[in-house]
């Protein structure tokens, strides 16, 4: 039996077409949110940051920028649109009845979530070219990152709505989980200003290779070290995207 | 003899402690309706959403138009039409993107899923709430756009849970009506009710499980001739006389069952009754025998959950 197919394509459209009904409701909070925080962070706490290499400090967050909220988008869309669709409206339980399999379902959620990762990463992107900030064409590739990104993060979201109960277990997932990236993969703060064992941990969660080739690609500077992160990245990607399939066909299929 | 387009072979379905469908051995031919009837908690929807491919048993086999729905479960789910008991529309969308939604699962092309969707649109007549959304309409609507949203694929076999639970006489008619029509095309049905007049109206077969297992399965009225007989007597009984009754009716060896403030005699006439009895005509009421007198016959009075 052939569980996984072109039939996501489906799944994926049905999300598509509800975001182009509502998309000015969501807009503002992964366009509009991630520029402010550019511009405050970047201008007001740039003020007092020197950099050593001369850089400013709101170019130095622009990548980090761009990968945490490319994270946010997948995570939000595959934990409480996820959970919503297949709880709350037993939208899964109406499409499954057709000729999509669950693995099916799943994976245009998660692709769906890559799609909104890449809306994100790249309107970001624009916002801070026009800013200036963005010095080198590689940055061309970082709609290509966000949306591989988007995928990763989308899989460990959707295998964590599927072992939850209840809407307020994404509480524990957001703080326990996706707020420490944000703050310890590099965005903020390069990773050598903390200890040798925050570091060492930094280097194992998902948004610190992310974080370092979005960098590289803004930049257009590359180093031998980034190879590892693209590799933790498909690693982490294809091995969350395949358990997320199974523990949500456990959890749908009873 | 028509061909049994679904087969299921000792079907077994458990969670946890509960046995929820007890080695199940169905067969529905082609081009009739079939009936599942059963209190709540007889194994139903559990039953149902195995034939459909949602949920795996954990014993038996189920062929669906000759293939294994293990093997061929997209090839099976295509040719049915689900109209499911829970209100599942897609709440994000419109009454028509609902149905072209669903169309485009079905890879049924843009244009030819718009003209499905405003036939079916039409049948149930809901065309005036096309560009509604799903919050904006009532439960009978809903439950006739359920119904459209399952004819969008023309399906070969529908399976029915439920499809007429909240709508009003008149809808229901209309519901009615048109399964009779998809019935008249050759559309086999699998029809779950606890409405025993609707099993009546549109079933040329039915099953009544109770408890996961299925304790019997012939034609409406063979059911009734077997169970009950074509007229129900109901004596009437005050708290004075009912021991007393019941055990002459016991005495005499009829067939009754107690049902509280009356008590219903089966396989009689008024004659033999009031003669066993004497006189009772003023309190002896004598009506024809419906399927609900089977369904209570077979699975008691009781409420099972």
């Amino acid at each position: 039996m052939k569980l996984l197919s072109w039939r996501f394509i489906p799944m994926w459209q049905r999300n598509r077409d509800v975001f182009l009904r509502l998309w000015h409701v969501e807009a503002p909070g992964f366009i509009a949110e991630p520029v402010l925080i550019l511009l405050a962070m970047g201008l007001g706490l740039g003020a007092y940051v020197g950099l050593i290499d001369g850089q400013k400090y709101i170019e130095f967050i622009v990548p980090g920028i761009i990968a945490s909220y490319a994270m946010f988008s997948a995570s939000f869309e595959c934990t409480y649109g996820t959970f919503w669709r297949m709880e709350e409206h037993k939208t899964f339980d109406a499409i499954i009845a057709t000729p999509l399999n669950v693995e099916d379902v799943i994976a245009g959620e998660i692709f769906w979530g890559a799609t909104r990762s890449l809306l994100t990463g790249s309107g970001i992107l624009v916002a801070a070219t026009a800013f200036q900030l963005v010095h080198s064409p590689w940055a061309l590739l970082i709609p290509v990152l966000s949306f591989v990104a988007g995928i990763m993060f989308s899989s460990i979201a959707v295998l964590f709505t599927s072992l939850v109960p209840s809407f307020y277990s994404f509480n524990y997932y957001f703080t326990l989980f996706i707020t420490p990236m944000f703050f310890f993969s590099g965005v903020f703060f390069p990773l050598s200003s903390f200890p040798k064992i925050v570091q060492t941990i930094s280097w194992v969660i998902p948004l610190t290779p992310v974080v370092n080739i979005a960098r590289a690609l803004v930049w257009g500077e590359f180093h031998p070290e980034l190879m590892v992160a693209l590799v933790t990245i498909i690693v982490l990607t294809a091995v969350f995207f395949c358990i997320s399939l199974v523990t949500m066909r456990r959890r749908i299929t009873i | 003899m028509a061909m049994a387009v679904i087969v299921t072979e000792h079907v077994t379905k458990k969670f946890k402690d509960l046995v929820a469908v007890d080695d199940v051995s169905l067969e529905i031919e082609e081009g009739e309706c079939f009936g599942l009837l059963g209190p709540n908690g007889a194994g139903k929807t559990s039953l149902i959403r195995m034939i459909t491919a949602v949920s795996p048993p954990a014993g038996g086999t189920i062929r669906v138009m000759g293939k294994d729905l293990k093997m061929y479960p997209r090839q099976v789910k295509a040719v049915l039409g689900v109209v499911p008991q829970i209100d599942n529309l897609d709440i994000d969308l419109t009454v028509m993107q609902n149905l072209t939604t669903f169309a485009r699962y079905f890879s049924i092309p843009k244009d030819e899923a718009y003209r499905r969707s405003m036939e079916v649109l039409d049948i149930f007549q809901l065309e005036d709430k096309r560009n509604s959304h799903i919050r904006e309409l009532s439960g009978g609507m809903k439950r006739r756009l359920l119904l459209a949203r399952g004819l969008i694929n023309r399906p070969k076999i529908m399976i029915l849970d439920e499809p007429s639970i909240g709508l009003d006489p008149q809808a229901r008619h209309l519901v009615w009506r048109k399964l009779g029509e998809l019935k008249a095309q050759g559309v086999t049905q699998l029809l779950c009710t606890q409405n025993m007049e609707e099993a009546a109206t549109l079933c040329d077969r039915v099953t009544i499980m109770h408890l996961g297992k299925v304790l019997t399965q012939d034609s409406p009225q063979a059911l009734i001739a077997r169970y009950v007989g074509s007229e129900v007597l109901e004596v009437e009984v005050n708290s004075e006389d009912r021991d007393r009754i019941i055990e002459q009716l016991t005495g005499c060896e009829f067939d009754f069952m107690d049902a509280g403030d009356t008590i219903q005699v089966f396989h009689t006439n008024g004659e033999e009754l009031t003669r066993e009895l004497g006189d009772c005509t003023e309190r002896l009421e004598k009506r024809p025998a419906t399927l609900e007198d089977v369904f209570f016959r077979l699975t008691g009075r009781t409420l099972v959950e």
